[in-house]
Parts: structure tokens; C-alpha cells; sequence
């Protein structure tokens, strides 16, 4: 099908183009003025001083959850790892000494380079142990190496005022 | 000897130092037009100068940058470009009056490097020159995007020169003199017989044509980034780059101070004669401190209406202060002496001179205003396509030009 586009007729005073030039300094004059005299409103974030609410549904760098007697929740069933799109865990697992656990993973790796931030080992987790709720956005290192998080900083990695314990029933 | 050397240094300090406050004002201009904050990280001590220590660094950054040479250029011809380039942007300043000459002991004294009796031709001709600057930059790249780039800037600049020199005719019929300065002498102190009322068309034509010349937006096609990657200066890099920049900009305002000084009375100071400012030059002095008092004052207070205390968190809150309360109180003291003092008394001299600084700073405001008019214009229109640049330059601008000789023609005749 052939479709025919109809230009639009443009009447003389537009067809000489200086007042429609004037026209357009007078939009990017006003814009020019409104800005200058209110700086607060224009819309663009100073952004590492001012940051905009993240959203609650975001998903952000990974942190391991704790049991409530301290222990990490991760029983080393793989399935993360398994899922994951972007083959980035990896996790080491070992036997553990309590007998309602009998696995806990000895190490819990994640290359935060190869994460696509996809919220599938969240999604695969069948105990809580992974949560992608931490806020932090922006990793900035001067090694690579700095970007592949191992479980020590994972355990660790509750920001402020997020609870480290889940109360799941596994 | 010292005197010549001097009316060279003075203008071409001015224009080198007027490019990065150029850039800096296209930054942020361009910035606040479309609703951005535009440059203000780079630091120094904390001071961050609303953006223009961006132009400071960007300095730095290519004088020391690695020259990159690369192995398939024609090597005289790219080298010899920027050189080019600049040169000629920045020789045609020589024959620009930037105020009504004095007499010092009887003896004429021009405010102009050289005062060429066909000024005008001097300019055109030094300009036209530049397009080889782009043409071998774009020629000895060996490097397609740069190639198309020189070959639009050269069909590009014949084209508009044309209109150019056409518009130019009719003005020069007008006030009937190639000098610059008889020219601005002619156009009288009232801005009502300036040329852009005069002689509308011949401004009209003759601001498209300078547009085209400079290769500014709507009609820096040999840049194009979108098609070309950068056009002409593709190959280049670091201070070379930096030079096709600089000349860029110098182009910009030489341009202006060609519009301002054809078109809108050069260093006349509106309403108000040579004559008339030499009389009055203690009344003028003292009118001039008191505005500048008032002025600094108002500055000084718009600059405190921005200040919100834990507006960033940082020295950045305080910026505003460290510049706003000094302004305040020069002005305030500026304004306190100048009421305290009265009227100031001038010898002949002095008062020359005095209508000289006027003057000046007359014709910098109107060149400052062209400059912030070409960024202006490059923020709000979108770019020419190649065929409706040449339909522009050939059927429109062309025959406009011719018409409007003629007609100028015959009123001159009638009168
Ligand atoms: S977010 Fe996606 S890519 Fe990243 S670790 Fe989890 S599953 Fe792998
Ligand atoms: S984090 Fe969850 S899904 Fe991954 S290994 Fe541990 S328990 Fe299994």
C-alpha cells in the first residue's frame, strides 16, 4: 500500500521564515529567562548531591539475608546460580554442623560486571536468602577485581534501616 | 613604534581573551535554553564561577593532550590548516574602529590598528581566505567525511559570499565610503538612521550571509555531525583541534563587529554625537560611575536572590555570596562617591578620551550582543539540508540582493 504524506500548506508569512525564526528566539528566550530566574525549577537532578526517591520495586545490588540467630539463610541449593542469565554467581557449598541445615554456601560470589541487575536469583530463591533492595546504584572501583563481591561483603552489605534478618519459615 | 604595537595587542587581547567567555556563555546559554543546568563541576578550591572555569580547563586539557598525527594525511597541508584558519580569523580585527578618532596635540589619532581606505575590502577578502584553512584541512585529511566537509564548506562559502557582496554594495552606496569609520561616521548617532532601518533587506541578506560564513548553525553543514562525524576536523586533535575551534569563534566575533559596525552605527552611542558626549564629558562621567554603582548593585542582588542556604551541602551554597556582597558594596560605594563627589571637571583631553571609553564600551556591548545572537540563533534553529542551503543561497538570496540593488539604486538617483 502506497501511503501519500500531505504536506502541510504553509501560508506566506511562513513561507519567509523571518517571523517564524523570531517566533523560535522568543520560545528559547522565554525558556532562557524562566530558568535564569528560577534556577530550582528546572528539571534536571544535581545528582550526586540531590538524588531522586528510588522507586520500591527497584532492583539494585545484592545483599545475603540472615537467619534471626545470626546465620546466613543461603542453604547452597544453587538455584541462583543455576537461573542466572548472566552466569555471575558462584557459589561453593559445604556441610554445615546443625542438622536442620545440612549446607551453607563457603563461598557466594557475584560479579557485579557480568550482572544484568535482572532480579532472577531473587525471583529463584525459595528461602529468602537474596534480596536486591540495598539502594546502591553507582559502584565506582579502580580494579575490576574490586567489582566481583564476595560473601563477606554480601553478608555484610545491609544499608542503614533495612532489617539483615528475614523471618521466612525455611 | 610602541603606540602601533599597542593598537595591535589591545584589540587582539581583547578579541583571544573574549573566546573562552564566548564558550563559556554558548555553554550555559545553551544550557538554560533547554532547561539544563549546563557546566558547573569543574573547581577550583571550591569556586566554580558558574561554569567558566570549564573554559580553564578545557584549555589546559589541550595543550597537554597528545598531538595525534595520523599516518595517512598529506602532512604540510594538515599542518599548515589550523595555522591557516586562525591566522586569518584573527588578522581582519586590524581595520575595526573601536571608537570616533581623538586629536592628541593636533595630531589625529585612529582607534584602529591600520586605517586602510577600503577597510571593508580588506575584511571581505581576509575572510573569504579562511575557507582554505577548512578546504586543506578537509583536502590533506585523505579521510572522506573530512573531504566532504571541505568540499560543502567551499560550495557553502561561494555561494553566500555572493549575497554577501551584494548586500554589501547597497550599503556601501548608502554611505558612500569603503573606510570603515566613514562608514559608521555616516550612519549619525540616531538609531533611526542606522543601517538596519535603512537598508532592512541588505541586514537581512547580509546576517544569513555572515551565519554562513562563520559556519554556525543553521548553516554549518561542513561540520555536521550527524552526517560528516565532525566534517573538516575530524582528523584532528588536541591544540590543532583547538585552533579550528578558536578560529570558529573568532570568526563569531568578527562577524558581529562586522554587523554592528555596517548596520547598527559601529561605536556610535545611541541618541547621543561625538560632539555632544565631549561637551558633556564631566555631566557623562558622572552619570556613567553612577550607573555602573547601580548596575554592580543590581547584579549584586539578583546573584543573593539565588542563594538558599543547603541548596548542594557544599562551599557551592556560598559561591554566590563570596560574588554577590562584594558587587553589592562596590556598587554601593561606587554610587556614594560618585553622589558625594558631583559633577567631575575634564580638560579637553580628558574629555576626548572619555568619549573614546564610551564609546568602546558602546561598540563592545553591541558585538557582545551579535556574539550572544549567534549562539542564540544556533540553540533555536534545527540545521539547513544540503539542497535547501544552495536553494537559499542561489534563488532566494541571490535575486533578493540584486532587487534590493537596484532599488537602492534608484532612490539614490530620485533624491
Ligand atoms: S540479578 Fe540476574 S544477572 Fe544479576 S546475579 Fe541475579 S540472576 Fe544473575
Ligand atoms: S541464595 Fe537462595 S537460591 Fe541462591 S543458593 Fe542460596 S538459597 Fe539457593
Amino acid at each position: 500500500m502506497i501511503i501519500t504524506l500531505k504536506k502541510k500548506k504553509l501560508t506566506f508569512l511562513q513561507k519567509i521564515y523571518i517571523f517564524e525564526v523570531v517566533r523560535g528566539l522568543m520560545i528559547t528566550m522565554g525558556h532562557l529567562i524562566r530558568n535564569l530566574t528560577h534556577p530550582s525549577r528546572m528539571m534536571t537532578v544535581n545528582f550526586p548531591e540531590e538524588t531522586k526517591p528510588i522507586p520500591k520495586t527497584h532492583r539494585s545490588e545484592h545483599r545475603l539475608m540472615l537467619r534471626p540467630d545470626g546465620s546466613i539463610r543461603c542453604t547452597a541449593c544453587m538455584l541462583c546460580q543455576t537461573v542466572c542469565p548472566a552466569y555471575c554467581i558462584h557459589i561453593e557449598a559445604a556441610e554445615g554442623a546443625i542438622p536442620e541445615k545440612e549446607k551453607y554456601p563457603k563461598a557466594f560470589t557475584i560479579d557485579l560486571l557480568r550482572c544484568v541487575y535482572c532480579g532472577y536469583c531473587v525471583e529463584a530463591c525459595p528461602c529468602d536468602a537474596i534480596r536486591m533492595d540495598t539502594g546502591k546504584l553507582v559502584d565506582a572501583c579502580y580494579k575490576r577485581e574490586d567489582f566481583i563481591k564476595d560473601i563477606d561483603y554480601l553478608k555484610a552489605n545491609h544499608p542503614k534501616g533495612l532489617n539483615p534478618i528475614s523471618e521466612a519459615i525455611y | 613604534m610602541l603606540i602601533i604595537i599597542l593598537k595591535i595587542l589591545i584589540p587582539f587581547l581583547i578579541i583571544f581573551n573574549m573566546i573562552p567567555f564566548l564558550i563559556w556563555l554558548e555553554r550555559k546559554g545553551s544550557a538554560y535554553i533547554q532547561d539544563r543546568h549546563g557546566p558547573n563541576r569543574a573547581a577550583f578550591f571550591g569556586i566554580r564561577l558558574g561554569g567558566m572555569l570549564h573554559s580553564l580547563a578545557d584549555v589546559l586539557k589541550l595543550i597537554t593532550k597528545e598531538d595525534i598525527i595520523p599516518l595517512h594525511v598529506h602532512k604540510p597541508f594538515y599542518l599548515l590548516a589550523p595555522f591557516l584558519a586562525l591566522t586569518v580569523a584573527c588578522v581582519t580585527y586590524a581595520v575595526v574602529p573601536f571608537a570616533h578618532p581623538i586629536e592628541i596635540n593636533g595630531e589625529p589619532f585612529t582607534f584602529q590598528a591600520a586605517d586602510l581606505n577600503v577597510g571593508i575590502l580588506y575584511i571581505l577578502a581576509m575572510a573569504s581566505l579562511g575557507v582554505y584553512g577548512v578546504m586543506l584541512a578537509g583536502w590533506s585529511s585523505n579521510n572522506k567525511y573530512s573531504l566532504l566537509g571541505g568540499v560543502r564548506s567551499s560550495a557553502q562559502m561561494l555561494s553566500y559570499e555572493i549575497a554577501m557582496g551584494l548586500s554589501l554594495i547597497s550599503v556601501l552606496m548608502v554611505g558612500g565610503s569603503l573606510e570603515l569609520n566613514n562608514l559608521v561616521i555616516s550612519q549619525g548617532a540616531t538609531p533611526w538612521s542606522w543601517n538596519f532601518l535603512t537598508q532592512p533587506v541588505a541586514f537581512f541578506l547580509f546576517t544569513t550571509a555572515a551565519f554562513a560564513e562563520t559556519n554556525r548553525n543553521p548553516f554549518d553543514l561542513p561540520e555536521g555531525e550527524s552526517e560528516l562525524v565532525a566534517g573538516y576536523h575530524t582528523e584532528y586533535s588536541s591544540m590543532k583541534f583547538a585552533m579550528f575551534f578558536m578560529a570558529e569563534y573568532a570568526h563569531v566575533i568578527m562577524a558581529s563587529a562586522l554587523i554592528a559596525l555596517l548596520f547598527f552605527g559601529g561605536w556610535q552611542v545611541p541618541l547621543m554625537s561625538t560632539d555632544f558626549l565631549r561637551e558633556q564629558a564631566g555631566l557623562g562621567l558622572y552619570i556613567l560611575l553612577l550607573a555602573h554603582g547601580i548596575l554592580f548593585m543590581v547584579a549584586g542582588i539578583f546573584l543573593l536572590t539565588w542563594f538558599k542556604k543547603g541548596k548542594y551541602g557544599d562551599l557551592r551554597d556560598y559561591e554566590v555570596l563570596v560574588w554577590g556582597i562584594p558587587l553589592v558594596l562596590a556598587g554601593l560605594g561606587l554610587s556614594l562617591y560618585t553622589l558625594l563627589h558631583g559633577s567631575f571637571d575634564l580638560t579637553p583631553l580628558g574629555s576626548q578620551i572619555f568619549a573614546a571609553v564610551v564609546q568602546f564600551m558602546t561598540f563592545m556591548a553591541k558585538i557582545l550582543f551579535f556574539c550572544w545572537f549567534f549562539i542564540w540563533i544556533r540553540w533555536t534553529l534545527p540545521r539547513f539540508r544540503y539542497d535547501q542551503l544552495m536553494g537559499l543561497g542561489w534563488k532566494v538570496m541571490l535575486p533578493l540582493g540584486l532587487m534590493n540593488l537596484a532599488v537602492t539604486g534608484i532612490i539614490l538617483l530620485m533624491r
